[in-house]
C-alpha cells in the first residue's frame, strides 16, 4: 500500500516555495541560500546531522523563526512580519514537535478543538465531533477525557497529530516526531503518519527515520552546514548517494 | 535454601494469593505511635519532654483563658472580680467590640451594613473561586463591588447606579471595536465610560434622597473592617495589575518594558510605609489646592502598586517556568498573543505561581495595619490609641493583642488553606 501511495501522481500546484532564503542567530550563518518548492500532495523527508538547519528551515516555513533574507510563500501567501499573515498561515499549516508541546492543563479533547473554536470560531459541539473524529484515526478515542500527563509519549505524539489534523490543515510540519520516544512506541507514531500520507497530506519531515523516508517519501533531501546538498528519490538518495558527505552520512546512520 | 536456584527448580504457581491484611503493629494509630513517638530511646525522652512542655503551657494559659472575665465595665472592676485568681480581663472585648470591629467614628445604628457587605462578600468571591458554583453567577461579583459601596459608605443608591452604568457602557462600547483594534477598543471603551460618568454627575444630585443611606465618611471607617476593606480591594485589584505589570516586562514592544520594568524595579525598591507616607502629606502638595482626594484612596493606589509589583515577580517567574514549547504549540495553532496567553500561557503560569502569589496576598493583608502609623484607627490604630490609651483599659495587652493577632491568623490561615485545596484541584498529571 506504501508503494501505492508513493506511485500517486505529485500535482503541479506549488504548495510552498522557498527563494533564496537566509537566517542567521547573532552572527552564525545558519541557513544559507535554500530554494526549495514542495508541490501539493508531495512528502518531503529532510535529514542531515545535528546543528545542520533542517529543523529551523521548518520553523521558518510556519514562521516560529524568522527569516532575514529571501522569500517563503506558503499556499499563496508570502511571509511577512505583518501579524495577521502569519497567524492566517500558522491555522493553514499543521506541526509536531519533538516533545509534542501538548498542554498539560487541558483535557485531550480541550487539547484538540481549542484551535478550532478560537482562531476558526467552530461551534464547540460541532468542534468536539471534528476532535472525536480525528482521535478515532490516530485509534485513541478512549483517552479523550484524560490529560496529557496520564498518557505514554507514543499516545501524546498521536494527539499532537490530532490536535493539528482538527484544524484542518493543508500542509503538515514535523519535527523529528518519534525523537523523544521509547522504541516500542516509534512504530506507533509512524504508523500513524503512513497512513496521514496514503490520504495524500502534503508533508514534510525532519526525522532520523530512514525506514519511514524509503517507504513514504518522494523526495529526501540532504541538509548539512545550513544548506541542502542533495535531494533526490529516496531509492537513488539510498542506493546511489552522489556527495561525499551524504556518503559518510548514509554509511554512519546504517551502519548497524 | 541458598543451593537451590530458580533456574534450577521449575516452577508454575497454581493458585493466586488473595489481598491480605497488614498486622497489627503495622497499621492505624498502633503503628503511628511506635512509629513516630517511641521509635527508640532519644526518640522516647524527646517525647516525654515535649509532652510536659506542652502540660507546662497548657496548665498556664488554660486556666487563663477558661477563668477569663468577660462582663465588667474597666480594668479595675475586672482586677477586683479575679480577686488575685489567674485568668484575663476578656470584658475588653465584649465592652469595645463595635470599636475593634467598626472604629470609633461608624454611625452605631449603621454596623448592619458593613456586616452585610462582608457576608455578600462570600456570595461575590464563590463563583471565582470555586469552579463547582456556576459561572453564570458570576454577575453577582460583577455587582458586588457597587452594592458593598453603597452599604459601606451610604449616600444615594444613585451614584454607584451611575458608575456601574458608566462601566457597563464603556464595556459595550469596548467589546464593538476591540474586534478591529485592541488599542481603539481600549481607549474608546475608557472614554465612553468617562463621559457617562460625567453625564451623570448633572443627574445624580438631584435624586440624591433616592434609596439613601447614611453617608459615612472615609475617615470615619475603622477597625477590623479598615482592614478588611483595603485588604480585600488592594488584593483583587493587585492581581490583574500584576499579570498586566508580568506580561509587560516580556513584551518585545521597548516602551511598554521599559515602564513596566522602572515601575516594578522602583516600587520594590521603596518600603511601603514610606509610600503611605507619601500617600498621607506629600500627595496633597502635588494635587490643586481645595481638591478633596480620599484618604482610603490614596492608601488603596499605594498598598495596590506596592503589591502588584511584588505579585508581577511572582507571575514572571511562572512564566519563565514555563518551557518554550508551550509558546510554540500555541503559535504554531495560529493563536493569536492574547489567546494565547490567555488560554494557554497564564493558566499554567498562575498555577505554578500560586504559593508566591498566595505569600504577597498574605502579606498585604497583614500590612494593611501599617494605616495605623498614618493616624488611621484600624483594628492596630483602635487598640494602640483608643482603647490602651483610655483610662478604662490602660493595661489589658495580652488580651487586645492576642484578639487581633488570632483575627488575622484566621484569614491568613483561610487563605493558605484555600491556595492549597485550589493546588489539589488544578493538578493534571497524576490522578
Amino acid at each position: 500500500m506504501a508503494e501505492q501511495a508513493k506511485a500517486m501522481k505529485v500535482s503541479d500546484e506549488v504548495a510552498i516555495s522557498i527563494e533564496k532564503m537566509n537566517k542567521w542567530f547573532g552572527t552564525f550563518h545558519v541557513l544559507r541560500d535554500i530554494d526549495l518548492t514542495v508541490y501539493r500532495g508531495e512528502r518531503i523527508v529532510i535529514a542531515g546531522p545535528s546543528g545542520s538547519g533542517k529543523s529551523t528551515l521548518i520553523r521558518c516555513i510556519n514562521a516560529l523563526e524568522e527569516h532575514q533574507k529571501g522569500r517563503i510563500e506558503v499556499d499563496g501567501t508570502v511571509l511577512s512580519s505583518d501579524v495577521k499573515n502569519i497567524d492566517k498561515i500558522r491555522s493553514e499549516v499543521g506541526m509536531c514537535f519533538q516533545h509534542f508541546n501538548l498542554f498539560p492543563h487541558l483535557t485531550i479533547l480541550e487539547n484538540c478543538t481549542l484551535a478550532p473554536i478560537w482562531v476558526r470560531k467552530t461551534p464547540k459541539k460541532e468542534a468536539e465531533e471534528v476532535a472525536m473524529h480525528f482521535l478515532e484515526k490516530v485509534k485513541i478515542p478512549d483517552q479523550a477525557k484524560k490529560y496529557p500527563g496520564q498518557l505514554s509519549g507514543g499516545q501524546q505524539q498521536r494527539v499532537a497529530i490530532a490536535r493539528s489534523l482538527c484544524m484542518r490543515p493543508r500542509i503538515m510540519l514535523f519535527d523529528e516526531p518519534t525523537s523523544a520516544l521509547d522504541p516500542e512506541m516509534i512504530k506507533e507514531v509512524l504508523d500513524t503518519m503512513v497512513e496521514l500520507a496514503e490520504d495524500g497530506m502534503t508533508m514534510i519531515c525532519v526525522t532520523h527515520e530512514m525506514g519511514f523516508a524509503r517507504q513514504v517519501a518522494h523526495r529526501v533531501i540532504f541538509m548539512d552546514e545550513g544548506q541542502i546538498v542533495e535531494q533526490n528519490e529516496p531509492e537513488e538518495f539510498f542506493n546511489n548517494p552522489q556527495s561525499p558527505r551524504t556518503k559518510l552520512f548514509l554509511s554512519q546512520i546504517l551502519g548497524h | 535454601m541458598s543451593d537451590t536456584h530458580a533456574q534450577s527448580v521449575p516452577f508454575v504457581r497454581d493458585t493466586m494469593l488473595p489481598q491480605a491484611t497488614p498486622p497489627l503493629t503495622a497499621q492505624g494509630p498502633v503503628k503511628w505511635v511506635r512509629e513516630s513517638l517511641f521509635s527508640s530511646i532519644p526518640y522516647t525522652i524527646l517525647t516525654l519532654a515535649a509532652l510536659y512542655l506542652i502540660y507546662v503551657l497548657l496548665s498556664g494559659f488554660l486556666p487563663w483563658l477558661l477563668g477569663g472575665v468577660w462582663t465588667t465595665s474597666n480594668i479595675r472592676e475586672c482586677r477586683e472580680v479575679l480577686d488575685g485568681a489567674p485568668g484575663g480581663c476578656f470584658s475588653v472585648l465584649s465592652e469595645r467590640w463595635n470599636q475593634l470591629l467598626f472604629g470609633i467614628a461608624y454611625p452605631r445604628d449603621g454596623y448592619w451594613r458593613p456586616t452585610l457587605a462582608f457576608i455578600l462578600l462570600f456570595v461575590a468571591v464563590s463563583p471565582v473561586l470555586f469552579s463547582f458554583v456556576p459561572r453564570k453567577l458570576l454577575f453577582l461579583t460583577a455587582l458586588y463591588p457597587f452594592i458593598a459601596f453603597w452599604l459601606i459608605w451610604g449616600g444615594s443608591l444613585m451614584v454607584p447606579l451611575a458608575a456601574l452604568l458608566s462601566v457597563v457602557a464603556g464595556y459595550l462600547v469596548y467589546s464593538k471595536l476591540v474586534k478591529n483594534n485592541f488599542a481603539v477598543g481600549f481607549f474608546a471603551g475608557i472614554a465612553t465610560a468617562l463621559v457617562v460618568w460625567i453625564l451623570s454627575g448633572f443627574i445624580t444630585p438631584s435624586l440624591s434622597g433616592v434609596l439613601a443611606l447614611e453617608a459615612v465618611d472615609s475617615r470615619n471607617m475603622g477597625g477590623f473592617m479598615l482592614n478588611m476593606i483595603l485588604g480585600v480591594i488592594c488584593v483583587s485589584l493587585s492581581l490583574p495589575l500584576g499579570i498586566l505589570l508580568a506580561l509587560g516586562r516580556q513584551s518585545s514592544l521597548p516602551i511598554i518594558k521599559l515602564i513596566c520594568v522602572v515601575f516594578i524595579e522602583f516600587i520594590r525598591g521603596v518600603p511601603l510605609i514610606t509610600l503611605l507616607f507619601v500617600a498621607n502629606v506629600v500627595l496633597a502638595y502635588f494635587l490643586p489646592p481645595g481638591t478633596n482626594f480620599d484618604l482610603i484612596l490614596r492608601v488603596i493606589i499605594m498598598i495596590t502598586m506596592f503589591a502588584a509589583a511584588y505579585i508581577a515577580e511572582v507571575i514572571r517567574g511562572g512564566l519563565a517556568a514555563l518551557p518554550r514549547g508551550q509558546y510554540e504549540g500555541a503559535e504554531s495553532l495560529g493563536l493569536d498573543y492574547a489567546q494565547s496567553m490567555r488560554l494557554i500561557i497564564l493558566p499554567q503560569a498562575l498555577k505554578i505561581s500560586i504559593p508566591g502569589i498566595v505569600n504577597v496576598a498574605v502579606g498585604l493583608f497583614k500590612d494593611t495595619t501599617l494605616v495605623s502609623i498614618i493616624s488611621m484607627f484600624d483594628l492596630v490604630g483602635m487598640i494602640r490609641g483608643p482603647i490602651l490609651a483610655s483610662t478604662d483599659w490602660n493595661g489589658v495587652y495580652w488580651e487586645l493583642w492576642g484578639f487581633a493577632a488570632l483575627l488575622f491568623f484566621v484569614v491568613c490561615y483561610g487563605i493558605s488553606q484555600y491556595s492549597q485545596w485550589l493546588e489539589r484541584q488544578l493538578q493534571t498529571d497524576h490522578h
